[in-house]
Formats: C-alpha cells, sequence, structure tokens
C-alpha cells in the first residue's frame, strides 16, 4: 500500500478534528447554498410536476410516436450516476486500493442518492403514480400480481434491490466514524450519532466482524451493480424497436453507467475539496487515478457505439438502416455528434498526465462528459421511437418546458439531500484514511487518549 | 378455500398446454385493400363508437391524436404519376403481442377469445406497450379529455370513458362482442354465429372492405376471405402473429 505523500504531516486527532469540524461548525455559505438548493428543488421540480399531476402528462413533450422522453433519460442518468459511487467503492475495497479511502464515502452517497432521484423519476415518468404500487408484488384481495415477465418489473425488483444493499453498505461503513463523531460532540447530535453508532466500541471483535461483513457485502454488490445496469437496458432491448433491439445494450448500458459515474465522483470531489477544505485528503493522485479510469471506460464505450453502428449497418434491415440514417444524420444529429465530442473524442485528453493531475480542466472534462452521456440516453430514446416500423407513423419529439425545468429541479434536489448527508455522515472515512497512516506512538506510562474508533 | 388450493386451481386451469394458443372464440379481421377507398368513415365510426374524445386541433398538431383506427396513406411515385394506397391501420389483436410481456401490472393481456384486451382501471401509465407495438396502434390519453354539453349525451353506455394517464386501442368493439355472446348464451347455449356481430368499423365501411368473424369457424366469411392468395399480415416478419389479415391491392 502507498500512502500519498501529502498526508504524512497529519496525526489522528487532525482527522478527526476536520471531519467533526466539517459535520458541526456551519458557516452561512452552507445555509444560503442549502437555501438554494431547496428553494430551486420546490419550485423546478416539485411545483412543475405538481402542475403535470393535476393536468395530466400532457404537460410534458410525449407525443404519439415518441411515448417515452426526457423522465426517462434521466431516470437512466441517474441510474448510471449512482453507478460509480458504490460499485468503484466495492471493487476497489478488494484490490485493496487504499486511494479510495478518502473518497468513498462520498462516493457511496451520491449512488444513494442519485437511486433516490432515479426512483423519484419514475414516478414522474408514469401516467397515473397514485397507483405505481401495482408494479410490487404484495398479496392482494383481489389477487392480482404484476407480469413477472415485464422487463419494468425486472427493473423495479432490481432497483429496490440496489437501493437497499447500498443503504447497508454505505450505513456499516460509517459506523465506527459515527462512533467517533459521537465521542466528540454533545447535545443532540449526540444522541442522534449514539443510536447511529449502534453502540460500537471499538473492540477487536467489532472490527473484525465488520472487515468481514464489509468485504462481504462489496462482493455482494457488484455483481448487482451490474445487473441493475442491464436490467434497465432490458427495458429497451427487450421490444423490437429497430434501434432499440440489439444484444450489446447490457454492456453498453453498464459501462456508460459506470463512465458517467466516474466522470460524476470527479466534479463531487472537486467540490468537495474546494468548499469542506479536503485539499489534503482529496488529493492529485485522487484525480490522476480517477482520470485512469475514466480514460479506460471512454475507449470501452466508444468501441461500443461502433460496434452498435456496425450490427445496425450488418443486419442489412431497412429498418435498421432507417434508425441509423436517422440517427447521425436526421433531425437529432447535432445532439450525436455532440454526444461523440464530449465523450469519445475530448476525453482522449487524459493520456496527457498533466492534464489528469490539473483539478480545473479534470472537473470541466467531468461535467462535459455526464452533457454528453445525457444526450446519449435522450437519443436512444428520441431518436429511435422517432423512426419505427411503420413510415405513417413517425414523428419527432421534443421536450417541454416543464420537463426541462424538472431536469434543471432533479439536480437541485440531488444537491439538497447531499447538503443534508454532508452534516449527517461524516464525508470522509476517517477509520480507513487512518488505517494510510504511520501508527503513532503512544508514550508508555502516559494515560490513553481519544477514543478507540 | 386456502390460498395455496386456489392457487393450485389457477396452475391447473391456466398452465395446462394450449392455454394460450387455442381460444373459444379466434376473433379475426380482413382489410381488402382492394376494396378500401381511404373515405375514414371506419375512423368516425370507431370515434361514435367508443367515446373517443376529439382532443383538438393543437393536440392533435402535437401529434397527440386519439383514433382506435386511422388509414396511413402511402404516396408512390412523383406527380404525374403518382399513386396513393391507403391502408387502414388497428390493434392487430397479435397472439404474440410483444405489448403484453412488457406491462409491468399485465394491464394488457389475451383473453380466451384471442383478443389483445385493455384494462383502463389497471393500467399505470408507463406507455411501454406503445413503444414495443410496432404497428404504433397504442394511445395515450395525455389529458382529461371532456365532452362540451350535451355532446356528453351521445357517449356510448357500453364503453367506459378513460382518464389521463391511461392508454387505449382499439377493442375490436369488445361491447358488442360481449353482447352476442350474452345472448347466444341466453339462447341455449349456443355459439356466436358468423355475421352476429360486426365490430363499428365493419360495420360502417361502405364497400365492405372490412370483414370480421370468427377463424374458429372455418365457414366463417373472414376465414373464408383469410384464405385468399392475397392475403398477408403487416410486419409478419415480426413473428407478431397478428389477427388481421390485409388482401394485397392488385394494380390492374
Amino acid at each position: 500500500m502507498t500512502t500519498p505523500t501529502e498526508r504524512n504531516d497529519l496525526g489522528y486527532n487532525d482527522i478527526h478534528e476536520d471531519v467533526v469540524r466539517s459535520i458541526v461548525k456551519t458557516g452561512p455559505k452552507y445555509y444560503i447554498a442549502l437555501a438554494t438548493a431547496g428553494s430551486v428543488t420546490l419550485l423546478c421540480f416539485f411545483f412543475p410536476w405538481f402542475y403535470q399531476l393535476y393536468y395530466g402528462i400532457g404537460a410534458a413533450g410525449m407525443n404519439h410516436p415518441g411515448v417515452w422522453g426526457t423522465y426517462l433519460s434521466s431516470f437512466i442518468f441517474w441510474i448510471g450516476l449512482s453507478h460509480s459511487g458504490t460499485l468503484l467503492s466495492c471493487v476497489l475495497h478488494l484490490t485493496n486500493s487504499s486511494w479510495r479511502k478518502a473518497m468513498y464515502r462520498s462516493a457511496e452517497a451520491m449512488t444513494l442518492f442519485s437511486l433516490v432521484v432515479a426512483a423519484t423519476y419514475v414516478m414522474v415518468h408514469v401516467g397515473r403514480p397514485w397507483f405505481i404500487h401495482w408494479a410490487l408484488p404484495y398479496p392482494n384481495q383481489m389477487e392480482l400480481w404484476p407480469n413477472f415477465r415485464s422487463p419494468l418489473l425486472f427493473d423495479v425488483m432490481a432497483i429496490a434491490t440496489y437501493i437497499t444493499g447500498s443503504t447497508i453498505f454505505i450505513y456499516m461503513g460509517s459506523i465506527p466514524d459515527f462512533a467517533a463523531v459521537r465521542d466528540r460532540t454533545s447535545g443532540w447530535r449526540n444522541t442522534m450519532y449514539t443510536l447511529l453508532s449502534l453502540g460500537w466500541r471499538g473492540t477487536d471483535k467489532e472490527w473484525h466482524r465488520l472487515h468481514w461483513a464489509y468485504t462481504f457485502l462489496a462482493v455482494l454488490i457488484i455483481p448487482l451493480a451490474v445487473s441493475v445496469h442491464s436490467i434497465v437496458s432490458w427495458d429497451f432491448a427487450m421490444s423490437i424497436v429497430p434501434a432499440l433491439h440489439q444484444t450489446i445494450f447490457a454492456p453498453y448500458f453498464v459501462v456508460g453507467a459506470i463512465y458517467s459515474g466516474t466522470a460524476g465522483i470527479v466534479t463531487v470531489m472537486f467540490v468537495l475539496r474546494k468548499t469542506m477544505g479536503f485539499e489534503q485528503y482529496i488529493t492529485k493522485l485522487h484525480f490522476d487515478n480517477l482520470g485512469k479510469l475514466l480514460l479506460v471506460l471512454s475507449l470501452i464505450w466508444t468501441y461500443i457505439n461502433a460496434v452498435e453502428l456496425f450490427t445496425g449497418w450488418y443486419s442489412g434491415s431497412s429498418e435498421e438502416y432507417e434508425a441509423l440514417g436517422y440517427k447521425l444524420f436526421g433531425f437529432y444529429a447535432p445532439l450525436y455528434w455532440e454526444m461523440i465530442l464530449f465523450c469519445a473524442v475530448a476525453p482522449l485528453l487524459m493520456f496527457s498526465t498533466r492534464f489528469r493531475t490539473s483539478f480545473v480542466p479534470m472537473l470541466i472534462l467531468s461535467i462535459a462528459i455526464n452533457i454528453g452521456m445525457y444526450t446519449e440516453r435522450f437519443l436512444i430514446i428520441a431518436t429511435s421511437l422517432s423512426r419505427q416500423y411503420l413510415p405513417d407513423a413517425w414523428g419527432v419529439y421534443v421536450p417541454s418546458l416543464v420537463e426541462i425545468s424538472i431536469m434543471v429541479g432533479s439536480f437541485a434536489l440531488f444537491t439538497t439531500l447531499f447538503l443534508v448527508f454532508v452534516k449527517i455522515f461524516p464525508s470522509v472515512s476517517m477509520y480507513e484514511v487512518k488505517e494510510t497512516m504511520a501508527t503513532p506512538k503512544i508514550e508508555p506510562l502516559a494515560p490513553a487518549s481519544g477514543s478507540p474508533a | 378455500m386456502s390460498l395455496f388450493s386456489r392457487f393450485l386451481d389457477g396452475w391447473r386451469k391456466y398452465r395446462k398446454p394450449g392455454y394460450y394458443e387455442k381460444f373459444d372464440y379466434h376473433w379475426t379481421m380482413t382489410v381488402d385493400l382492394d376494396k378500401c377507398t381511404g373515405c375514414e368513415a371506419c375512423m368516425m365510426a370507431c370515434q361514435a363508437e367508443n367515446n373517443i374524445p376529439v382532443v383538438g386541433e393543437d393536440e392533435v398538431a402535437r401529434g397527440r391524436e386519439l383514433q382506435w383506427i386511422r388509414v396511413e396513406r402511402y404516396w408512390e411515385g412523383e406527380y404525374p404519376n403518382a399513386r396513393l394506397r391507403f391502408m387502414p391501420m388497428m390493434c392487430q389483436h397479435c397472439d404474440a403481442a410483444p405489448c403484453e410481456t412488457v406491462c409491468p401490472v399485465s394491464a394488457t393481456y389475451h383473453n380466451q377469445d384471442g383478443l389483445n384486451t385493455q384494462i383502463y382501471n389497471r393500467c399505470i401509465g408507463t406507455r411501454s406497450c406503445a413503444v414495443y407495438c410496432p404497428y404504433e396502434v397504442r394511445y395515450f390519453n395525455y389529458y382529461d379529455h371532456g365532452w362540451d354539453s350535451p355532446l356528453e349525451q351521445q357517449l356510448n353506455p357500453d364503453v367506459t370513458v378513460r382518464g389521463k394517464g391511461v392508454m387505449e386501442k382499439c377493442t375490436f368493439c369488445i361491447q358488442r362482442i360481449r353482447q352476442a355472446k350474452d345472448l347466444a348464451k341466453d339462447d341455449d347455449r349456443r355459439r356466436v354465429q358468423d355475421g352476429e356481430m360486426q365490430p363499428a368499423c365493419v360495420q360502417t365501411c361502405p364497400t365492405k372492405a372490412l370483414v370480421f368473424g370468427d377463424r374458429n369457424d372455418p365457414e366463417s366469411q373472414v376465414s373464408l376471405s383469410m384464405d385468399d392468395p392475397r392475403s398477408y399480415r403487416v410486419l409478419d416478419e415480426l413473428n407478431t402473429d397478428s389477427s388481421v389479415f390485409y388482401l394485397k391491392k392488385v394494380d390492374a
């Protein structure tokens, strides 16, 4: 294990103080940010949504061939963004990468909140969300069950499992840190952390069990993360719509998800580093490593896109040709080429180490990648539905103001949840950062100081 | 009856081989494109029979029309030699329907009349069936459409009025089928005879281009019509096994 050189001057206590400070000390900037995010959520997300609930989903821009729209592409986008958090954290935990330790807590939180936003989007998307519980298998007097053949139902199951798994994973990994914060706070915070830490005392047995359970969950979550996005892709690939009916879709979606999720982590890392004063914990090393990962993912993503075009062409069927031509040169073509620029061409800059270790360019690139990936999800739906089998039913779908507002609002919703999170959860894993440091020498006769956690 | 024994009963009833292939009646329609003049009377008849709301000019311009049957127009050739072909397109009641598999709440399913049915009450509006349907014949209620007084007086009492957020489509006028079956049942449990009932579009077609009946009866008009050498099914290569047969237009 390598220890980042920039951290060597830190002691155990500095970490505690830094992290507890980030929770307890709240400046006016935080409140301004929270109030802004909260009100934008209310104005741009919930208000248009209630308008849509009242008048009907016609408030969005969907029409006859384009019955699916940005609500679904946003849903895929948020599910995708959720991916890298927990998945990356699990993979890095199992491969013993120590550079993970400073950033994984916020990455996992990203997973959780993206999933929450995605689940909300499902409700925004369907025509009658007040009956959404019918998609769950629960015993009822009518003996009505959901349709177990439906890929949408697989989706409900997969996402419910994923939310449960990631919640347990992030919570369990935080228990020692809750205990550490508990020992350094007073009042209602102390009560809250006492409850959250489940009586953690930091005995050998507890540590042993935590590590065992944590590794077990990490192994469990990796296939889950892969399956979730494969299943989301089946919503599309199991149809017989020309450009959607492709076997490459499952890996395509998984790679796309990890890709946009990793880019999302870079963005969140940058913001956390600047605003929370974590310069010593989130370093160039993290950006360098994440950059390498992003580069590899962008190359795989580009390859899969090429494969998608090739299979469309190779199929030789007129519908596939039409869909392909429409995607490349039709109404939505500018968006397609924008996506290629942001997700396939621009990431090649990361071949340069200097680029990977510069913070601001990485931030810009990570945002560009996510804009490109959002476009990808939009195009998958919009271009394919616009050109289906019967030319009489061809059409164009353009999002409405309500949809755009809800899209903006969903980012505010995510930010609000994240802002609440940083004040409750220790957003850097203290005990794992400490593991990367040299054990401090304790004077033989001095009384023990600090908590064992 | 315990839950388990009810489950077993259901299993015995529905999991027997052929349950999903052999139907009591197998309602089928043929469309003779040689006879179709594109007059769109079928569309009007359908609108009146099935309480399909008039969505208005703006909504039609946004591509949100509600019409369970539409007459597709295909132009061939350039101006002096241009040709116009019509193809009435309605729900094909596929026996292997893509829309039925995707609905998460089974709001659309295949009944024992070989019909692809849509249960408005159960629909939660995911609209995935409309995506999966290759014929694009499923229509979504984007709003609650009302009828200005006194137009609500002319609604058909046998057909549900659909609210916002619900998918709808051609039912082969299931209310008429049910009525015919009820009458036949009251009348000494005989089978519905050929020509005893017709959907609104078939009844209206001035050139008799549309023929409707039970495919299980080899003597029925529709069985004879679908054996015509001109007969084909739209997008048959997708193996949807649809129940609407088109008779090819033969150019003179």
